[in-house]
């Protein structure tokens, strides 16, 4: 179970994060949403090590991550699929998988694993990543964070920019590992994919988690997504 | 001698300023590369190559090719030590920043020119050739050694591409150097990889220096020339791109042999900065750079 609690940090003097706690379950989808700018990849980066956390307590399985230099938080099963993708651009496929995999040093098993949820990278092995489509490039992103086995695999905003059938795709994917016991951390503004794929969701606003609600809570036309994410 | 006998003896004599040029600057290149760091005492390193590698060989009794050979291996270890030193305690307490890291390497220049000079002297010293072998060509005769020196760079070359491209560690490089932030969240531990970046490179200006002296000396003002000629050859080439730093420096390396033998090494010089000149007004990107 990822645990955080309490936590504040930002940038230099600005602090994004305000005392903000929330928890992800292995086996559950738990969405992140708010407004733009109120600090949903500042929230991933902080349990990633790359945003100076203040205050408070990020722990994976009761095991420290915020004492950890940025390199060590993947080693404990933390996969990362940042925002944007930030792909090793120049780098092939095949490379960028490869350093997924150097990450919890895992082998050819899991690599075969992984493909088999996207064949469409098997057969781009040799392509460098940053001449893939938009779609393709996503895949990659989540494919390489899955090579390392994660117990808990962030995703931020991996749909932005797709098409409804790559969508498609990759909720089939998340709830493939949902089923396999990964703990989920989804940053997600479109209320139709959250509410396809959500357990809970938690609404962040002023720099913590106002309200978390269960799926069942949520419709539609629930007023949380008007209130928190104005849609 | 005929004009197509000096001809081919300036060539040659360019592939050998080439080669040696060619090891230098991939260092220099590679260390831009990957850290985004302009390394200013990249020349002190090629220095202290040479300094070591003539103290070494004094160490070293018996055969010549034995205190040369010692020397190529201890020279550009300690001397990647040194780098691999000065990346821990200097550069990255200053987080890297461009600007601060060029300030921190002319000081860093400064000490070692200094400390070279307090401990080899102000002399310049010659290091023994490993071996005397003397090519008799139909028009002039050519030394072996010269041309052990041109294939020994190709194939330092040839492992530090096979090592960039084919190892892990090269692969982790080529990852930090797109992107360090990621590289860190997939377990990368970008302080050691640009410790070993730092190193690397610093050891190449080394290993450039050791096979140069037989036929040069060694001398603690002698990071000079490498160092302008590497910033020349790394701007032709594109910045960080390993390929255009060596095809640039066959370009800047045989034009220096012909025109320093046809005419003077000072108008090689010139003629080299003003295409550096060129390149920066016409296409800044370099030869082989992609365009920023
Ligand atoms: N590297 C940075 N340095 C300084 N401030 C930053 C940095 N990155 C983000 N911020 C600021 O932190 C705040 C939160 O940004 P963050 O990217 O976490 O928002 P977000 O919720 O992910 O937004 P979006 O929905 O647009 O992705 C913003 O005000 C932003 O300007
Ligand atoms: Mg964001």
């Amino acid at each position: 179970m990822l645990k955080v609690e309490g936590v504040s940090g930002g940038y230099g003097g600005a602090l994004v994060l305000r005392d903000l706690s929330f928890q992800a379950l292995p086996g559950e989808v738990t969405c992140i949403m708010g407004r733009n700018g109120v600090g949903k990849t500042t929230l991933l980066r902080a349990i990633m090590g790359q945003v100076r956390v203040t205050k408070g307590a990020i722990a994976l399985d009761r095991r420290d991550l915020s004492s950890l230099p940025a390199h060590q938080v993947p080693l404990q099963g933390v996969g990362y699929v940042p925002q944007g993708r930030r792909l090793f651009g120049p780098l092939t496929v095949a490379e960028n998988l490869e350093i997924g995999l150097m990450t919890r040093a895992k082998g050819q098993a899991t690599l075969d694993r992984v493909l088999q949820l996207f064949p469409r990278l098997q057969e781009r092995m040799d392509q460098t990543a940053s001449t893939l489509s938009g779609g393709e490039q996503q895949m990659l992103a989540i494919a390489r964070a899955l090579c390392l086995e994660p117990k808990v695999l962030l995703l931020d905003e991996p749909t932005e920019g797709l098409q409804p059938s790559m969508i498609a795709a990759i909720r089939e994917v998340v709830v493939g590992l949902k089923a396999s016991g990964v703990a989920i951390v989804l940053v997600e503004q479109r209320v139709e994919a959250v509410l396809g794929m959500a357990d809970r969701v938690a609404f962040m606003d002023h720099g913590h988690v106002a309200e978390t609600v269960p799926r069942d809570g949520l419709t539609a036309v629930s007023s949380q997504f008007k209130h928190y994410v104005g849609v | 001698m005929a004009f197509g006998p000096y001809l081919l003896l300036a060539l040659m004599e360019g592939l050998v300023k080439a080669a040696v040029l060619a090891l230098t600057a991939v260092g220099l290149s590679l260390v831009f590369g990957v850290m985004r760091v302009v390394n200013v005492a990249h020349g002190a390193f090629f220095m202290l190559g040479a300094v070591l590698a003539y103290t070494v060989a004094q160490y070293i009794p018996g055969p010549a090719a034995l205190g040369w050979l010692a020397a190529l291996v201890i020279a550009p270890m300690i001397v990647a030590a040194i780098a691999a030193a000065a990346d821990t305690l200097v550069l990255k307490r200053l987080n890297y920043d461009p600007e601060a890291t060029i300030v921190a390497t002319i000081g860093l220049l400064y000490i070692l020119e200094q400390a070279a000079l307090s401990f080899f002297g102000p002399d310049a010293r010659p290091v023994e050739a490993p071996f005397t072998l003397r090519l008799q060509l139909p028009w002039f005769g050519f030394s072996g050694y010269k041309l052990f020196v041109i294939l020994a760079a190709i194939a330092i070359l040839l492992a530090v591409w096979w090592f960039m491209t084919r190892t892990r560690a090269g692969l982790v490089m080529r990852a930090t150097q797109v992107d360090r932030q990621t590289a860190r969240a997939f377990g990368i531990d970008v302080d050691r990889v640009y410790a070993g970046v730092f190193a690397l490179g610093a050891a190449l200006a080394a290993i450039a220096a050791v096979l140069l002296v037989p036929i040069s000396q060694s001398h603690y003002l002698m990071g000079g020339d490498p160092l302008l000629l590497s910033f020349i050859v790394v701007i032709i080439g594109g910045l960080g791109s390993l390929r255009g730093t060596v095809v640039a420096a066959l370009i800047i390396g045989i034009s220096d042999g012909v025109i320093s033998m046809f005419y003077s090494p000072t108008l090689a010089k010139i003629i080299a900065t003003a295409a550096v000149a060129m390149v920066l007004v016409f296409r800044p990107q370099g030869l082989f750079g992609a365009r920023a």
